[in-house]
């Protein structure tokens, strides 16, 4: 079964971590790599992407023409996607474990972030014959 | 083996699946390594699909895929055959490649042994299903890693490690090659049937590009087959094979022209593929003749009664609610149990039927489970109570994980609010 663990960060202008001391970005960088490594090598990683910060970001919608009517940033909003992983594992329980760990990620001064990840199953396609 | 000089890449590729097991079986008893000699087999095969189209098949298939695997894997190899000339006193100044070459045709007869032996063995119950199924597609099956990763819509590097572990697990956990003892002999050959049901269940239930993927239910079908041939008494082996047969019979009437699910009662039967039916029958009849009845033949058996039904109106439930009462006292599996009060409602009617499934609501595996919810708003709809079927269609709809059962139920939870 595959699960989307989806990071979410605090909004307010660009990711907080831009304001962080050298060293604790490097912590951070450094431990999302080995956190990836590890997934890929229990097998268990399909894919993982880290999004472009809030103000790069652009709400679409179509016009009546069906082109592109872009919006800016919502500095407003409360929290923003940062990233997500998606992972192929054998029971929910264990998306649960690997969202923690990336829940656990250092912040400032090395303390853990405690970040809520939202996890939620991706959808598979049809099961036996219904009405069997 | 003669060769027959298939020409066609398809046969070639048909021959080395065949092969793919006996070659490994063959290289692991020189070299006693499980996972190099599956990397090196591997390799072999990889060599083969590019040399064969070109050059012809050689006259001996099997023993080159055995020297080119022997010949990857050498640097094991080779330890492991000095120590076997020491102990069998063979002197001989043939290299050690050859040597395992000339081997290959010492045991002519043993590769349907080793293929039983691989199966039993990556079937360990030691890994999990969904490494065993890998590994079995692998080693056993003869696909490539990057198949496998299409057919499971995984990166290839992460199918890669997953095989890889599986390997070292067995690894690990020191299991010998060699067939199991006779106390063992149920236990691990329930392991690999139950891996080959959940392999051809997979084919049912992942969803992604059709074309570009290997057919993982007729993956498990074709496993099956071999393993029938190599264990033709078991009536439990027979009725798997037949409950696929029976189940992939149906396989073209189940989706609709945009890909949506069509339920066993509304399928067209004309689309049925009869051939499969009459094996599949045929082998359930004659598993079940043999006395001891198993969790897969009764299964088959139910699937037999709906395919040999001309139309959904004229089905046997009955027999199917005694096959259902028969399974139930075998397996507690909740999905039987719902299955049961399908039958109880299609045989005493609906009420009896939603009678079944209060007492089930307490089984905390069905609480808060979409089936138990699916399940009602059919039979809700069957007792004439469109609203209450309604609500439960749509309760089911949010909670499953299927994209297809979702877009089945909201479509039946839409058509009640059609003038009825």
């Amino acid at each position: 079964m595959k699960y989307m663990l989806m990071m979410n960060t605090p909004g307010g202008g660009p990711y907080q971590i831009a304001r962080w001391p050298q060293q604790d970005i490097q912590a951070h960088i450094a431990f999302m790599k080995d956190f990836a490594r590890a997934l890929g090598e229990s097998g268990e990683l399909v894919a993982a992407e880290g999004l472009a910060g809030p103000d790069q970001a652009k709400r679409v919608r179509a016009g009546g023409d069906g082109k592109p009517i872009t919006d800016g940033v919502f500095p407003e909003a409360k929290e923003f996607l940062a990233g997500y992983w998606i992972v192929d594992v054998d029971r929910p329980e264990r998306a649960y474990e690997i969202a923690a760990r990336a829940s656990a990620a250092p912040g400032p001064g090395g303390k853990p972030l405690n970040l809520a990840i939202e996890v939620r199953e991706v959808m598979s396609a049809p099961p036996r014959d219904l009405l069997e | 083996m003669t060769a027959r000089e298939p020409r066609t890449a398809g046969l070639i590729e048909g021959l080395l699946r065949e092969l793919a097991p006996q070659v490994l079986g063959a290289v692991i008893r020189r070299s006693g390594d499980f996972a190099a000699s599956e990397d090196a087999v591997q390799q072999a095969l990889i060599a083969a699909a590019e040399r064969w189209p070109g050059d012809g098949v050689p006259d001996d298939p099997r023993a080159w895929l055995i020297r080119v695997a022997s010949r990857r894997s050498i640097d094991q190899v080779r330890a492991e055959t000095a120590r076997r000339r020491r102990e069998e006193l063979v002197v001989s100044l043939v290299p050690a490649e050859d040597q395992l070459a000339m081997a290959a045709g010492e045991d002519e007869g043993t590769g349907g042994d080793d293929a039983l032996v691989l199966l039993l063995m990556c079937c360990h119950p030691a890994l999990s299903p969904a490494s065993a199924i890998a590994l079995t597609l692998r080693a056993v099956g003869g696909l490539t890693t990057a198949e496998i990763a299409r057919a499971f819509l995984v990166p290839e590097a992460t199918m890669a490690q997953r095989i890889s572990r599986a390997k070292q697990s067995i690894k690990g956990s020191g299991v010998p090659f060699e067939l199991p003892a006779a106390e063992q002999w149920g236990e691990r050959l329930a392991a690999v049937l139950h891996v080959l049901y959940l392999m051809f269940n997979e084919g049912y239930t992942s969803s992604g590009p059709e074309l570009t993927r290997v057919d993982l239910s007729g993956e498990a079908l074709r496993l099956v087959r071999m393993l029938r041939r190599l264990v033709p008494d078991d009536g439990e082996v027979m009725g798997l094979l037949a409950l696929m047969l029976l189940t992939d019979a149906r396989r073209a009437a189940r989706t609709g022209p945009a890909g949506e699910l069509v339920p066993l009662d509304e399928q067209d039967r004309g689309r049925w593929d009869r051939a499969a039916i009459a094996e599949g029958v045929a082998l359930v009849t004659a598993a079940l003749s043999r006395g001891s009845v198993g969790a897969y033949q009764l299964q088959a058996a139910i699937a037999a009664v709906h395919d040999e039904a001309p139309s959904a109106d004229a089905t046997d439930w009955p027999q199917i609610l005694a096959l259902y009462g028969l399974l139930l006292q075998m397996s507690d599996n909740p999905m039987v149990a719902l299955n049961h009060a399908i039958a109880t409602a299609m045989v005493r009617g609906p009420a009896a039927g939603l009678e079944r499934l209060d007492a089930l609501a307490h089984d905390a595996r069905l609480a808060e489970h979409h089936r138990l919810d699916a399940v009602r708003g059919h039979l809700l709809e069957r007792a004439g109570d469109r609203a209450a079927a309604q609500q439960h269609y749509r309760r089911a709809a949010d909670r499953t994980t299927s994209a297809p059962e979702r877009n089945y139920l909201l479509m039946k939870a839409a058509r009640l609010d059609e003038p009825g």
